[in-house]
Order: structure tokens, then sequence, then C-alpha cells
């Protein structure tokens, strides 16, 4: 059965989906939890890209940025969710459009 | 079906397989990848668009799977595992932690919902949607298919400890970093109260 | 002795720096004790070289270290010992030494009294450096270390804006001809690849033929290096000026030593201006022309030590013309002599000034003859002495240099006439001096009169300007022999009566007054030559106009910094567009995001149109 196969663009595509989606509440949610999620999405959807562009010519690299992206996402969610914390603490409220003292 | 590589002593030039052969993969596994991709994509515009909070982090789970599915399809069995494991329960369990912490409750989905006036997003959905555009224009011309043939844990360790053992280094130092930052801002000396200035902007 | 020779400049620099470190923590008499020994053991010292040089004649060459090395060059710290080195280190160590124990009373009750003796020991280390050195390299570091300290010592009572006005006048005007004497320097050095003085006129005279272009240009190149150290023409105002400094500092440093240093230069060497004749005929119509103009200035002055800072010019002028016509040997013998007179007199007129409550104007003294003896006896023989009047020490020298300025084919005869109207006028400021300080009537009374410190020195300088002239120096090894026919008997007769008219002019003129000027001073012609001359013919008028005043100007004009507009915008605009760009930072997170977005945008496009190649696949 030759040519059954999966497209790499149609993968990137939903890569680029993904990605998108993930801006788009990121710039819509006020929510500081929400943007930390979309933040998540948009690292999901970058790690997709690699892991399909890894796929596509056979090699470990991509599943190794993968792994590095999952680091980065690891690392920043957790002082993200400390920032949280901290923004709940010291503002009473999520919203960050109420954090917003550093101005020019 | 494809056979699986890893066979002890086995190394690995020999696992990491150069080819581009296509029409490996059955038809059912075409179509769940697409069933996979879709599920991926609607979860992730519902995960989105939630008021609550865990129920968008139910969706956001979901949609991890679901990519999930697709790195298992396309041969990346290893980062599917780490997918599964780390970021649909690791990090997204921390997720639910916090969550559970703040204790939004009701007041703060009414809120939510008020914020997700069409107003607010209409103009980041254009945005979006040129940066789609754009995407969709500079990858419309890649063509060939994936490979078929998975990459093994073995062939991505021995990658990963070779020639990438310094993104390795780095990595552990930002997650040391991460792991100073998160206790640092847990701490209870800084705990002190903003309220009265919050008045004031 | 030759292996201590070096002691000789070392002795005052050590002093100099003793004074300068402990200075404020020594007792004025050890400040004293400290500063006049170390010239003083200087001056024993060079009493014994004298003594061995004049058994053995042996010329000394004495390399301390060597200084730098580049390549071939390698200028040492090395001393070259002949008998003009003689000749000037006793002149600088010997009158040095008594003008330094002058010091001691005149600056008694000053109360920067270390800091003098530390600038006035540096100057006699850096003058015998300069005399020393056997290089032109280490000549000039004796030549800008005397000139720093000219300038220290000028601008030694620098309360007073004025001083330190003529403390820059001096140093800036000398810097003039420094300049021009490094470019000198370079072009020798250039050319010969040497700087060791033996060395380079020896290789000038094998390069060269007489009379061409780059020994030329080089010769007239130190020649403005010793016009601005010797303050003649047309670098001279700057000597009466530096007047302002303490006047034992004058008799050292602006009448003995260091304003002969260009005289020094010029006949140190002789063997570059043998080759450039044409040089020699301008250094000998500088120094006549200096000197007469100096002299008509010094008749006009009213303050006594400008006015003897105009006779200084003038008779550096002599010396110069005494160069100029190859009459090596009675230039520096005259600079010798000048060096005991001209002592003897800025010490003497320091005395007055000491004991008349710093008063500077002649007519407002007077009378002095009874009640300042020893200082009116030093007058005495000094004017004597710088009138040339016979038997005098400035008699010898100056007939010298007169009879061989006659000698000389072509200009001889009219330097000659220049020269003795020169020496006419010598006589007459001179003796006007005498006349209207010492004579006459008692305009303010002395509150002291000398005391052994002042009077020690006074007397040794009284009897050294007496006899001086009966001293033979040692350089006829060092200068080729010039001169040779005697002049008819009548030249030598009028050289020896001029001053002797001068005299007798001033005499009739200032004292008793037999002849009455004036309806001469009085009519309109008269006077308005007597404000020339008082003015110094105007050349301070004159140089404020060409070159001080359009400098300011030129000043002022870039004082608002016209090129820095052009950078101000620059930084104005900057500024703009921080502030506009700042008020883009709102503090909202989501409107950051929003504007990363649309950069992404921007950016993502201008890459996919940028041609093939930059995203390909």
């Amino acid at each position: 059965m030759d040519g059954l196969d999966i497209p790499l663009n149609h993968i990137l595509f939903i890569s680029s989906l993904l990605f998108a989606i993930g801006m788009l509440g990121l710039m819509i949610r006020r929510n500081i939890i929400f943007i930390l999620m979309s933040l998540e999405v948009m690292l999901n959807s970058a790690a997709l890209a690699f892991v399909a562009a890894g796929a596509h010519w056979g090699q470990p690299d991509g599943q190794v940025v993968f792994m590095l992206i999952l680091t980065v996402a690891a690392a920043e969610v957790a002082v993200g969710l400390g920032l949280v914390l901290q923004v709940q603490k010291r503002f009473k409220t999520l919203d960050m459009d109420h954090a917003n003292r550093m101005q020019g | 079906m494809r056979k699986d590589p890893l066979i002890p002593g086995v190394y690995c030039h020999d696992l990491i397989q150069f080819n581009n052969r296509s029409g490996v993969l059955s038809m059912l596994e075409i179509v769940f990848f697409y069933i996979a991709s879709l599920v991926a994509l609607i979860a992730t515009v519902m995960a989105m668009t939630r008021a609550n909070a865990i129920h968008a982090l139910i969706y956001l789970i979901v949609s991890l799977l679901a990519v999930a599915v697709i790195f298992f399809l396309i041969g990346a069995p290893f980062a599917a595992a780490l997918e599964i494991v780390i970021y649909a329960g690791a990090i997204m369990v921390l997720f639910v932690f916090v969550i559970m912490m703040l204790n939004l409750g009701e007041k703060g989905d009414k809120q939510e919902r008020q914020w997700l006036s069409p107003s607010v997003w209409v103009g980041p959905a254009l945005l979006s949607i040129v940066l789609l555009a754009e995407l969709l224009f500079i990858i419309s011309d890649v063509n060939g298919p994936v490979s078929t043939s998975s990459v093994s844990p073995k062939a991505v360790g021995l990658s990963l400890f070779g020639p990438y053992v310094l993104a390795v280094e780095i990595s552990a130092m930002l997650l040391l970093a991460g792991l100073v930052g998160s206790f640092h801002l847990g701490r209870r000396y800084l705990e002190r109260d903003y309220g009265d200035e919050r008045g004031k902007e | 002795m030759s292996k201590i020779i070096w002691l000789i400049p070392l002795m005052p620099f050590v002093g100099s720096i003793t004074l300068m470190l402990f200075g404020k923590n020594l007792r004025r008499s050890h400040i004293g004790y400290l500063g006049v020994s170390s010239v003083g053991i200087s001056a024993l010292l060079t009493a014994l070289l004298a003594i061995e040089f004049m058994q053995n004649q042996e010329v000394l060459e004495t390399l301390v270290w060597t200084w730098m090395q580049v390549g071939s060059f390698a200028p040492g710290i090395s001393f070259y010992f002949d008998g003009l080195t003689l000749v000037m280190m006793s002149v600088i160590t010997g009158v040095g030494f008594l003008i330094h124990l002058f010091s001691t009373e005149f600056m008694e009750e000053d109360p920067s009294y270390a800091r003098y003796f530390a600038y006035l020991n540096m100057f006699v280390a850096s003058m015998l450096i300069l005399v020393m050195a056997d290089n032109l390299l280490l000549l000039y570091l004796g030549w800008e270390g005397v000139g720093v300290c000219s300038y220290l010592l000028v601008g030694f009572w620098y309360q007073h804006s004025a001083n330190g006005h003529a403390a820059r006048k001096a140093f800036i005007v000398t810097r003039i001809g420094d300049t021009a004497m490094a470019l000198g320097l370079l072009l020798l050095f250039s050319h010969l690849g040497t700087l060791d003085i033996q060395v380079l006129m020896g290789k000038a005279s094998q390069v060269w033929e007489v009379g061409e272009n780059i020994p030329l240009i080089a010769c007239l190149l130190l020649v403005c290096g010793a016009v601005g150290k010797s303050a003649q023409l047309p670098l001279h105002t700057w000597l009466p000026d530096a007047m302002a400094g303490p006047t034992p500092v004058s008799a050292l440093i602006h009448a003995a030593t260091m304003v002969t240093a260009g005289v020094y230069l010029i006949a140190r060497t002789h063997g570059l201006f043998l080759l450039a004749p044409d040089a020699m005929i301008v250094v000998a119509i500088i120094g006549v022309v200096t000197s007469l103009m100096a002299a008509f200035t010094a008749l006009m002055q009213t303050d006594i030590k400008r006015i003897l800072a105009y006779s200084t010019i003038s008779q550096i002028g002599y010396m110069f013309l005494a160069l100029g016509v190859g009459a090596w040997s009675a230039g520096i013998f005259h600079l010798m002599t000048h060096a005991f007179f001209k002592a003897l007199l800025f010490l003497g007129s320091g005395a007055i000034i000491h004991c008349l409550h710093h008063e500077h104007n002649i007519f407002k003294m007077g009378g002095l003859r009874t009640r300042m003896p020893v200082t009116f006896w030093s007058f005495m023989i000094g004017s004597a002495a710088l009138a040339a009047l016979p038997m005098t020490s400035g008699f010898f020298s100056k007939d010298q240099i007169l009879l061989q300025a006659y000698q000389l084919p072509d200009l001889g005869p009219g330097l000659w006439m220049a020269g003795l109207l020169g020496a006419l006028l010598t006589a007459i400021y001179s003796f006007r001096l005498v006349f209207v300080v010492f004579f006459g009537e008692a305009n303010t009374e002395p509150d002291k009169d000398t005391e052994w410190r002042m009077a020690i020195p006074l007397s040794i300088l009284c009897f050294l300007a007496l006899v001086g002239g009966y001293f033979t120096i040692p350089v006829v090894d060092v200068f080729p022999v010039t001169g040779g026919s005697h002049p008819a008997h009548w030249v030598e007769y009028v050289s020896i009566s001029v001053p002797i008219v001068g005299l007798v002019i001033a005499y009739f003129v200032f004292l008793n007054r037999r002849i009455n000027i004036e309806t001469l001073t009085t009519s309109s012609f008269g006077r308005g030559l007597g404000n020339l001359w008082l003015s110094g013919w105007g050349i301070d008028w004159l140089y404020d106009r060409l070159f001080v005043r359009p400098y300011y100007r030129l000043a002022n004009l870039l004082k608002s910094e016209p090129v820095d507009v052009i950078y101000n915008a620059i930084v104005e605009l900057n500024q703009l567009l921080n502030l506009w760009l700042s008020k883009s930072q709102t503090g909202r997170l989501r409107w950051y995001l929003v504007s990363m977005v649309a950069g992404l945008i921007i950016l993502i496009s201008l890459a996919s149109n940028l041609g093939p190649g930059v995203l390909q696949w």
C-alpha cells in the first residue's frame, strides 16, 4: 500500500494551529493561571513541530529538543506558579491588568 | 508491521534508520492520526475558552494526550511517554495544586465569563489569524512524508549524552534555577501585604 | 674626580626632593642649611673639578646610565665635561650658591620658605643637567626643567593673579621657542641618526657642505629655542613680566643662568652653526637689534627690576652678537662676567627692595648712598661693569665682542656702530639708575640695612665683577680660533671712550642737571617716543592684538561648542524617542503580548519575503 503516510506539512499545520490558539488564549485571558496554560499550549505546539521534523529525517535530535522544551516548561511552570501565589497574596486578585505598576 | 529495533547489542547507527520509506502505516493508523489531531485542536480551543480553571485544565490534559498519540504514531514512542508522564502528569498536577490553593470558587467563574466578551478577543483573534496565515504560507512548500520507522529511546539517550551533553548540563542548571526560584517565591517573608498599595493603582 | 661628576647635579636634586617631601616638618634654620649646603657642596665639587681640569686639561665623558634604548638610538644620562661646561658649571654653582645664601635673608619672613628652596634647588639641578648633558635630548630635559622651575618661581607668590599671569606668560612664550627647538632636534636626528652633541657635530661636517639648506633650517630652529629661552626679539616679552618673582630668583634665573642657556646652546652646537653662515648672521642681527631695542626701553623704565630686566635682554643681545660673528669665547666670557655683575645688581636691588618695604619705583627712592653703603658700592661696581667702564669685568668682555664684530667682513662696521650705540645707552641708563636711587633727596626711609647673609654675597660678587675680566676662560680647545689681525687703534679707543661719554651724559642729565631735557620730554614727539619706549616699543600691545585677542575671540566662539550641536541634537532626538516609547510601556501584560505578536508577524513576513534561502526548507 504505497503512498499511505502522514505528510509532514499536515503535522506542521496542526502545530501551527495549536500555536495560534495558544497565542490567542495568551492575548485574551486576564487570569494569570490561564495565561500560563496558554504558554504550555504554545510550548507543546513547538515541541510537536520538533518531533515531527525529527521523525521526518529519522533522527533522534527532534526528541532531544523535545526533552529540552519539557525541561524549560517544567522550570517555567514551577516559577510561574510560584509567582501566581505571590500575585494572589499581594494583589488579592489574579487579574494581570491590575498588576501594572511597572510602567514608563 | 513495524519491528521493534530495541534489540540488545545493536549499536546506535544500526538503530537509526535513514530511510524515507512510505506506505508503512496502515490505513487505521492514518485515520487515528487525524482523529488525534482533531481531538487536540478541539480540546485546546475548549481549554482556552473555559471560565472554570479546572475544566480548562482537564481539556488541556486531553489535548496533551492527543499530542502524545500523534507522537506515538510518527515514531517517537519515548517522546509520547514523556508527554504523558511529565506534561500531562507532573506539570498539569502542579496546576491543579495551585488552583486548589487559590480556591477561586464561583465568583471567579463569573468574572472570567465577563472578561471573555467578544470585544476582548476580536483584535487578538485577527492577529492570531494573520500569524497563522503566515505560518501556513511558510509551511505550504514543505513536502515529504514523516519517517515511519520509530526512533528508539536508546538512540535518543545516546544522542542526548553524546553531542547534546552540553544542553543537558544547561537544562540541569535551568532546573536548579527553577527550583531555587520557586523555593524563594514560596517563602514566608515574601508574604507581606501590599493590599493598600493596590488601592492606589 | 671624573667618577663623582654626577654628584654635582645630584646634590641640589636630592636637596630639592628632601625639601619637597619633608619641608613642612623642618625648622626654618634647617631648611636654610639644607637648601644652601646642597648647592654649596656642588660648588665645592665644581671647584675641585676646576683645579683638576686646570692641571690636566682632560675632557671627561661619563655615562651614568642608559636613559632609554630604541634600536640604535640610546640617549644616556651621560655627562660631557670640557672647558665650556666648566665655565657654565662654575657660574651656576658659584653664583647660585651666593644667591641661595642671599635668599636665606631675603625670604626670611616668607611663609613658603621650604617651597622656595625646593624650587631653587631643583632649578640648579636642572640647569646643571642642561650644561653637562652630552646629548641634546638630555640637554632638552634640563632645558624644560629650568623652564618649569622658572614658571614655578615667577609665580611663587601665586596669591596675586598678576604673578600667575606673568608665570604663564613666561612659560607659554618660552614654549613657542622650545617647540621649534624640539623640531630642530627631530630634524637633526632624522638626518644624522644621533643626538650626541660631539658625534653630531662631527657627522654634520662630513655630511653637509657649508651653506646647505638642512643645517640652515636646523640651526634656525635651534635659534628659535635659544631666542625664546634667552628673551631675544621677538620672544623677549616674558622677561620683564617675569620680574614678578622674588628678586633673588630674578638674579639667578632671569639674569645669571637660565636666560643664558640659549647662548650656551648655540655655543655648544657651534659646529653646526659654522655650516650655516646665514644662521649666524641671523643670530648677530637678532642680537644687535635686541640689544638696542632693550637699551632704549631700559632708558624710560621706572621700576628698578624692569630696568635690570631690559638691561639683561640687552646684554644677552651682545652675547648673541658675539656668537653671530663667531666670537664664541668672547660670548661665553661676556656670559660669565654678565652673570657676576648682573647677579650683583639684582641682589643689590633685592637688598633695596627688602629694606624699602617692597618699593620698586626708583623715583620713590633716592639718597640711599649714606644709608645703605654696602648696597651703594655694590650698585656702583655693578653699574660700572655693566656700562663697561675700563678695568671692570664688563669692559674686557664687551670690548672683545665689539672688536671681533668690527672685523667681520661687510656687516662688521655696521654691527660695531650699533653695538657702540648700545654701549652708550647702557652707560646712560645704568648710571641714571645709580644717580636716581642713591643720590639726591631721600624719598623713602629704609627700615634696616643688609645683614651679613646679604652683605657677604654682595661683597664677593663685587670682587668678581671687578676682577672677573682678568680671568682666562679655558675654552681654547672648545672653539675654533677666530680673528687674527688687530683692528686699527682708533677703533679700540672709541670703544673705550663711549661708556665714559655715557657716564658723563648721565651725570649732567640726572645728577648735575646742567643739561635740561625738560623741553625734549615735554614736547609731543618726545612724550610719544618716551611712551613707546616705556611700553617696550609696544610689542606687548602688538602681540596682544595679533595673537592674544584673536585667540580669545576664537575661544569665545568655540565656547558655545558649535560642533556639539549635532551630537546634542542626536541626544535630544533619542530623549524624544525615549519619551514617546516609554508611553507605550503601560504595565499591562496583555498589551505587551499583543505588541510582541504584532512584532512577530512583521518579522516573519519580512523574513519570508527576503527571498529564497532565508526560510527555505
